[in-house]
């Protein structure tokens, strides 16, 4: 029998994710007809400095499969711009070879045929080799986390985060910023980053109360690398307190403060920094913006809005690199900084593809023996699935679909609405669904699933409100996330329009009649903002239904009518 | 003496000249005319003024708003989109040692905030930020 392994090596085209020189060598590559772990990491060496980049982490420590978007709308000036390309013609616009691995890696279709062949990715004891890898290559490599890391599994639930700060301290990153980490509330935010041996960036996280920034989090730490100087600039979530509960982290006030940034690209440059790096948790087209309005930043480690793509974007004077989500890839970037300034560029992005990458010893027990007191509660089959199950897309995923069931049985309700997030591994079909991957997609610090009453009107509101937080065609307005996600509930989006004629037809799905703007609705949803949200735990109203339903699965969606794309 | 900011908010608060002009509904137009109020109709220009807020308000009902003017002897806030648009305005003497001012505003809507500021030479500057009241949501 044919190991994967061995599939991997002889099957489909080809590897490598070499980027530095434009769209034509992907092609070329695609001639080649394996994949091992050499060619993953194969590396010219170049300049004098290396960066390595992982971000949005979301507390997956083994492998899991990972679907990409196959909905993913760019708006205003991004409109058919990177990473608001999917599928077939993301591939086209790379020179990626159908059902190849790069295929697999970074955009849809064929999803759980190609995951059948090509497996999980991720996994940070994986992480771990080509981390040392690269230091191998280059031992005073800056290792940088861009946040999203000590949220989204059961034991960093459990732990609250210690368990992924225990696993990241091993790999030794050089600094961090954040976003849900302050989901855990500030005093624990605060414990943790107390501990950490490394510097926790943040140059917009300011003291709320007096709008100053704060002693905890320091804006820049400069790196010096065989007398070169860098300088490391943080950016964390600009939206925190509106995204997430802003009651668990009262005392922190965000923004983007591109004006501070600019502040601090000065200061760092009058300190003789030759290199300025941005380790930032804005999301892409925020990245982008700011690049422009803000000058004398060389690169943007780009996180929050989990795209990846085979070849940094360049904004302005600025290379911006994002680096995907869930373990799934790290970002190597080597930079040539000569006479003060950056002369050239070499990236690649790293797929963690979990069979070719062999795991780290050291760091598969440190993993372990995080998971060790949670073994039987995490590995409990509690059904089976007949679909992909999946998060990703602007609109709805299979596994949204199946907890917005979740909650109109569960709760009793006519409508449902699950939060827009982009974290949360996919399942393949023929899957068991076990507890850890239930938790995987809902863990949070505020998982309440609440029973109210709205009207339609409100209703109305409450879509328009989401639908400008994706697609104002001002970066700058937007949070990152995707479209809050409906069941029972369907409607049509004319995502050209401004706020407040987005959204039209909306239909009680249950009836079949237009939704009524007067009339109170029967709604269950979770990941309320609003202090005191009362309800079971999203986790469990859907263990209880996978439980009841034994097999899952879940039929096509097409309750959102999408235009003006 | 060395102005800080928390100096510079105390000063400022020592003159603030809140207004509160009756209970008309709030239109932008509302703002318009106040604005020629001001100004008696002169033209404004841009440029020498700089107006700082959230892009996206983390609390409608506290929102940092801070503005500068070098020169300018009086500024005026308004919320656009408020029951009673004029917010504030800010006198500056010859003494002040800058002419800026920090303050935290109620908005009860995505709406504009403006800044008119009144030069030493009598010209007249101007400034507005589109700033996002949003019930909030959730991110990546």
């Amino acid at each position: 029998m044919i190991s994967r392994r061995d599939f991997l090596q002889v099957g489909m085209a080809a590897s490598a994710m070499v980027g530095a020189s434009g769209f034509g060598n992907w092609a070329r590559l695609a001639a080649q007809q394996s994949l091992t772990q050499d060619q993953l990491l194969e590396f010219e060496m170049f300049g004098n400095i290396s960066l390595i980049h992982i971000t949005d982490v979301h507390a997956q420590l083994k492998p899991i499969y990972f679907r990409e978007p196959s909905f993913n709308l760019g708006v205003g000036s991004n409109k058919g711009a990177v990473p608001h390309v999917t599928g077939a013609d993301f591939r086209r616009l790379y020179g990626i070879a159908d059902g190849s691995p790069s295929h697999y890696a970074l955009s849809s279709g064929d999803f759980a045929a190609l995951a059948q062949g090509y497996g999980r990715v991720g996994g940070l004891d994986r992480v771990a080799t080509v981390v040392k890898a690269i230091r191998a290559d280059r031992p005073d490599a800056i290792l940088l986390d861009g946040g999203d890391t000590w949220h989204g599994s059961y034991t960093c639930y459990h732990t609250q985060g210690q368990d992924m700060v225990n696993v990241m301290n091993a790999l030794k990153p050089d600094a961090m910023t954040f976003h849900w980490e302050f989901t855990l509330g500030s005093d624990r935010v605060a414990e943790l980053v107390e501990s950490l041996p490394f510097a926790a960036l943040g140059q917009n996280i300011f003291d709320a109360e007096w709008d100053e920034p704060t002693d905890l989090f320091p804006p820049y730490k400069m790196f010096e690398r065989g007398g070169t100087k860098i300088a490391v600039i943080g950016q964390a979530f600009p939206y925190m307190p509106i995204a997430n509960p802003r009651w668990m982290f009262p005392e922190y006030a965000f923004g983007i403060r591109d004006e501070n940034m600019q502040a601090m690209v000065d200061e760092v440059r009058a300190e003789g920094a030759e290199c300025v790096v941005v380790l930032s948790h804005n999301g892409f087209d925020v990245d982008k913006k700011m690049a422009t309005v803000v000058s004398g930043i060389d690169v943007i480690l780009s996180g929050h809005t989990h795209d990846a793509l085979p070849e940094p974007v360049l904004s302005g004077d600025t290379i911006i690199v994002p680096s995907g989500s869930n373990g799934k890839f790290v970002s190597r970037v080597d930079l040539d900084i000569r006479d003060g300034r950056m002369m050239g560029y070499r990236h690649k992005l790293i797929p963690i593809f979990s069979d070719v990458i062999a795991p780290d010893a050291d760091m598969t027990a440190l993993i372990d023996a995080q998971r060790a007191p949670y073994v039987s509660e995490l590995a409990e089959v509690i059904g089976q699935t007949e679909s992909t199950l999946y998060r990703r897309g602007n609109f709805n995923g299979t596994w949204d679909d199946l907890i917005c069931d979740a909650l109109l049985s569960e709760r009793e309700a006519e409508i449902a609405l699950s939060p827009g997030v982009r974290w949360g591994p996919s399942m393949i079909p023929g899957q068991d669904i076990t507890r850890e991957d239930i938790w995987n997609v809902t863990s949070m610090s505020y998982g309440e699933a609440y029973r109210t009453e709205m009207t339609g009107e409100f209703l109305k509101i409450v879509l328009e409100d989401v639908a400008d937080n994706i697609f104002n065609p001002d970066p700058y307005y937007q949070q990152g996330g995707d479209m809050v996600r409906t069941g029972g509930l369907g409607y049509s989006i004319d995502v050209s329009k401004p706020q407040g004629e987005r959204i039209s037809n909306m239909t009680l799905l249950g009836s079949g009649e237009a939704i009524d703007p007067s009339r109170s609705y029967v709604v269950a949803g979770w990941a309320s903002v609003n202090e005191g949200t009362e309800g079971p735990q999203i986790w469990d109203v859907v263990e209880n239904h996978i439980r009841t339903l034994g097999t899952v699965t879940v039929q096509p969606n097409n309750s959102v009518e999408v235009t003006g794309a | 003496m060395q102005l800080t900011r928390r100096n510079m908010l105390m000063l400022s608060t020592a003159s603030v000249a809140a207004t509160a002009m009756g209970t008309f509904p709030a239109f932008a137009s509302l703002t318009d005319d106040e604005i020629a109020e001001i100004t008696g109709g002169a033209d404004l220009g841009e440029g020498a003024i700089t107006l700082t807020a959230p892009e996206i308000a983390e609390n409608g009902n506290t929102v940092p708003i801070e503005v500068s003017a070098p020169g300018a002897v009086a500024i005026t806030l308004f919320a656009d989109g408020n029951p009673v648009p004029n917010v504030v305005t800010f006198n500056f003497g010859p003494l002040s040692a800058s002419r800026s001012a920090s303050t935290r505003i109620r908005l009860a809507t995505t709406q504009n905030v403006v800044a008119i500021a009144q030069m030493e030479d009598g010209s007249f500057q101007k400034a507005s930020a589109n700033v996002k009241v949003t019930i909030g949501g959730c991110g990546g």
